[in-house]
């Protein structure tokens, strides 16, 4: 299970509503390389990892993902709490605001809906692995065109932070796949699937 | 002297849970690394330092922690994705 500790893991102070970054932002939260993304993609995969190393990277790294789409939504809240209406329909915020106020609705910047589509949980722990590694790229890459983007430093702040997480998440998954490919035939890695095929699969070392 | 403001003490507490987050996330992949074991049990003890630190000038961060009066206080302080002062 999981204990909610109040507090954000990076700290978001943003004392402008702005409801252009917001419009932005938001695809963090929903859309396809997003914290929600994330976490789901991390938290489903582990059940069936064989290795109890990487289960446990899966579990740490998708537990940090939700506090991650906590900060986003807090960007997204605090750039959009006190907006008035001239300056939601000067935004063009006026299509979200219509659906969903100022509430948090997990979309994409397009605003496309979140889906499980976005996601893979294979159920092969090296396919998995490289989704893994792929999404911390696509995921980095998205907070590099926000901060194209966004000016107001109060916002770029913990997006820096947001996107150094994505480069460690990176490096770690990197490892979870070299400790995968340490317990399987050197001669060719993708000879079985090491979550089907291992009757007794060995304990992460 | 003045107590020093929520904003400080949620800092450092959020430095020191950071430590601890990225080192745990090390240790996963280099679990006999000795360095990291002895940061993380430095750390560790920082970080509890500074809830504490927290917690007694500004309410709980965890439900279990609440101080049972005669009413539940748990909802009474700012949530955490609030704009802050």
């Amino acid at each position: 299970m999981w204990t909610y500790d109040r507090k954000l893991q990076y700290p978001v102070n943003i004392s402008k509503p702005d409801a252009n970054s917001a419009k932005i932002i938001i695809t963090q939260f929903g859309g396809p390389d997003g914290e929600l993304a994330a976490s789901q993609r991390y938290l489903s995969q582990r059940y069936s990892m064989p290795f109890k190393q990487v289960a446990g990277l899966l579990t740490d790294i998708g537990t940090e993902e939700m506090a991650h789409m906590e900060i986003v939504c807090a960007i997204v809240h605090q750039l959009t709490k006190g907006l008035s209406l001239e300056e939601i329909k000067a935004a063009g915020f006026d299509p979200y605001f219509v659906d969903h106020t100022v509430g948090l609705w997990p979309q994409a910047a397009s605003g496309a809906p979140f889906t499980a589509a976005y996601i893979q949980s294979k159920g092969d722990a090296i396919t998995d692995l490289v989704e893994d590694m792929a999404a911390e790229q696509k995921a980095r890459t998205t907070y590099d065109n926000l901060l194209r983007l966004v000016d107001n430093p109060e916002v770029r702040d913990p997006l820096k932070f947001l996107r150094a997480r994505e480069v460690v998440h990176f490096q770690r998954f990197g490892e979870g796949l070299r400790i995968v490919q340490d317990h399987l035939n050197s001669r060719n890695f993708y000879a079985i699937n090491p979550e089907f095929d291992m009757r007794k699969p060995k304990s992460g070392s | 002297m003045p107590r020093t403001s929520r904003e400080e003490l949620m800092r450092n507490l959020q430095m020191m849970s950071f430590v601890l987050d990225d080192i745990a996330l090390f240790l996963q992949t280099h679990p006999t690394d000795q360095a990291a074991l002895r940061c993380y049990e430095k750390y560790r003890h920082l970080k509890r330092e500074a809830e504490e630190e927290y917690m007694n000038a500004y309410g709980p961060l965890r439900e279990d922690n609440v101080y049972v009066t005669n009413r539940w206080t748990w909802a009474d302080m700012p949530w955490p994705w609030e704009r802050q002062g």
